[in-house]
C-alpha cells in the first residue's frame, strides 16, 4: 500500500504574513508529502474543518502576529475534541522561548522558530507521524 | 474500522474522509468496501470543471457551490493538483479559494494530487465519485489540474463539463481546439470584466458552430465573474438544463457507461501494473530482462510478451 504524509498548512487568525508558511509548505512537497495550504485568516474551526475532510496526518500552524497561545491551543483542544487526536501538531513563527513548554503540554508537538532548518522539520514529522 | 461503509452512507465526514485515504493508497480495505458502495451510487450529477490554468476554476466552485447551497442540496468538491513526478509530493491549493465554505456540514471539500496519472485527473477520482455520491451529495464537482490541450479525461467522469476560458488567451483558443474545446458541454467564459471578453466569446462560439454542427444540442457559451459572482447563477441553470438533456435523450446512460468504462480501465491498469511492477518474483525477472536488453540478447518487445505470458498462464 502507498501510503503519503498528508499535512495542512494554515494561518490561523489576522496574520498576513505568510512566506514562512509557504517555505515549509514547499520544502515538504519537496520531501515526497502531499501539503494543503489553506491560505491565511482562518479560524480553529476552519482548520479542524478542513483537517477532518483531507485526513491529514500533520497539521502544521503558522503565527507571527503573537496570539499563538490562544489560536495553537484552540486548534490543538478543538482536534481532539472531534476525535482527531492521532493528528501530529506543529507550529512555527515567532514564539518566544517561555511559551514552548506550555505549547508542548497542549499537544503542539513540535515547535520551530525562525532559523529552522527546513529539513529538520521534515524530519521531526517522519520521525513523529502516527503511521 | 468495519463499520466505515455505513458511516459514509450516513454521511459522516471522518469516515468519508478516511475511505478516500485508503482509496488514494490502494488499500485493500478499500477495494472492499468500494464493492459495498457501489449500490448505494448513480444519484448524484458530476460537474466536470476543467481549464487551463488560472482561469478562475476554484473560485468559479466556490460560487456554484454556494448556489448549490441555497436549492439545499449537499456538494462534494474533488479538487486535484498535479504531484510532482521528481519528488512525489504535492502542493493542494485549492482550498485558499472556497474557505468560506468551511463549517458548512453541507459541504465536503477533497484535495488530491494526481499521483502520477496523466490526463487532468488522479487515479482515485473514480472512487471518490463514488463514496461522495453514496454519502447523499446531490452534486459532485470535480476540478482538474490547470490543464492545456491534451488533458480531457474528465469527461469520462463528469455527467456535465465546463470547459472554462478566459479573455486574453488571444489565438490560443484556436490550439485549444482540438482537446479540451471538444469536450465542454458548457463553455465559460469567466473574468467577463476583463478587456477583450467580447472577442474571445466571438471565437469560442465561431468554434461551437464548427463543432456542433450535426448535433441537436448547440454548446451554450456564458460569461461570468467569478470573483463577484455575476453569471453564475445562469450556469447553474444551463446545468441543469443540460442535465435534463441527457435525461431525455438517454446520453445520460451513455455518459455513466463510459465513466464505469474508464474506471474498470483503471482498476485492472492498477491491479496489473501491482502485479509485474511490486512483486519481488517479477522484479527480479525484469532486472534480468532489463540486462539482457541492454547486451542486446533480446529486445524489448519479446522482453514484454515474456513477461506478459508468465501473468496469462
Amino acid at each position: 500500500m502507498e501510503r503519503k504524509i498528508r499535512v495542512l498548512i494554515a494561518k490561523p487568525g489576522l496574520d498576513g504574513h505568510d512566506r514562512g508558511a509557504k517555505v515549509v509548505a514547499r520544502a515538504l512537497r519537496d520531501a515526497g508529502m502531499e501539503v494543503i495550504y489553506t491560505g491565511l485568516h482562518q479560524t480553529p474551526e476552519m482548520i479542524v474543518d478542513a483537517a477532518i475532510q483531507e485526513d491529514v496526518d500533520v497539521v502544521g500552524l503558522s503565527l507571527l502576529s503573537g496570539a499563538h497561545m490562544t489560536l495553537f491551543i484552540d486548534v490543538a483542544r478543538l482536534l481532539k475534541k472531534k476525535g482527531m487526536d492521532d493528528v501530529l501538531i506543529i507550529g512555527g513563527g515567532i514564539i518566544p522561548e517561555e511559551d514552548i513548554p506550555r505549547l508542548k503540554k497542549e499537544g503542539i508537538k513540535g515547535v520551530f522558530g525562525p532559523g529552522t532548518l527546513c529539513e529538520d522539520i521534515v524530519d521531526f514529522i517522519k520521525k513523529n507521524v502516527k503511521k | 474500522m468495519k463499520d466505515i461503509v455505513s458511516k459514509v452512507i450516513r454521511g459522516d465526514s471522518r469516515a468519508i474522509a478516511r475511505l478516500i485515504t485508503l482509496a488514494e493508497n490502494n488499500d485493500p480495505v478499500a477495494a472492499e468496501a468500494m464493492k459495498r458502495i457501489h449500490p448505494y451510487t448513480g444519484k448524484a450529477h458530476v460537474i466536470g470543471v476543467t481549464g487551463v490554468l488560472g482561469s478562475g476554476k476554484s473560485t468559479l466552485i466556490y460560487e456554484l457551490t454556494r448556489w448549490y447551497r441555497r436549492q439545499g442540496k449537499k456538494v462534494g468538491v474533488i479538487a486535484i493538483d498535479p504531484t510532482s513526478p521528481f519528488s512525489g509530493g504535492a502542493l493542494l491549493g485549492d482550498r485558499i479559494r472556497m474557505s468560506e465554505l468551511a463549517g458548512d456540514d453541507g459541504v465536503f471539500i477533497r484535495s488530491m494530487g494526481t499521483r502520477g496519472m496523466l490526463g487532468g485527473l488522479a487515479s482515485a477520482v473514480y472512487d471518490v465519485v463514488e463514496i461522495l455520491d453514496a454519502s447523499g451529495k446531490d452534486v459532485v464537482m470535480v476540478e482538474t489540474v490547470g490543464v492545456g490541450q491534451a488533458e480531457v479525461d474528465v469527461i469520462k467522469i463528469a455527467d456535465t463539463t465546463l470547459v472554462v476560458v478566459v479573455p486574453g488567451l488571444g489565438d490560443s483558443i484556436q490550439t485549444l481546439k482540438a482537446g479540451m474545446m471538444e469536450i465542454a458541454d458548457i463553455f465559460v467564459v469567466n473574468k467577463a470584466d476583463r478587456e477583450g471578453v467580447d472577442q474571445t466569446v466571438a471565437e469560442v462560439e465561431n468554434l461551437v458552430d464548427i463543432t456542433s454542427m450535426d448535433n441537436d444540442r448547440k454548446t451554450p457559451v456564458l460569461k461570468t465573474v467569478a470573483r463577484d459572482g455575476s453569471g453564475v447563477k445562469e450556469l447553474v441553470d444551463e446545468i441543469e438544463k443540460h442535465k435534463k438533456y441527457l435525461k431525455l435523450t438517454k446520453e445520460f446512460e451513455k455518459q455513466r457507461r463510459l465513466r464505469y468504462e474508464a474506471e474498470l480501465v483503471e482498476i485492472i491498469r492498477k491491479r496489473l501494473m501491482k502485479l509485474i511492477f511490486d512483486e519481488s518474483t517479477f522484479k527480479e525477472k525484469i532486472e534480468n530482462l532489463l540486462d539482457k536488453i541492454s547486451k542486446k540478447e533480446i529486445d524489448p518487445h519479446s522482453a514484454a510478451e515474456e513477461i506478459l505470458s508468465k501473468i496469462l498462464k
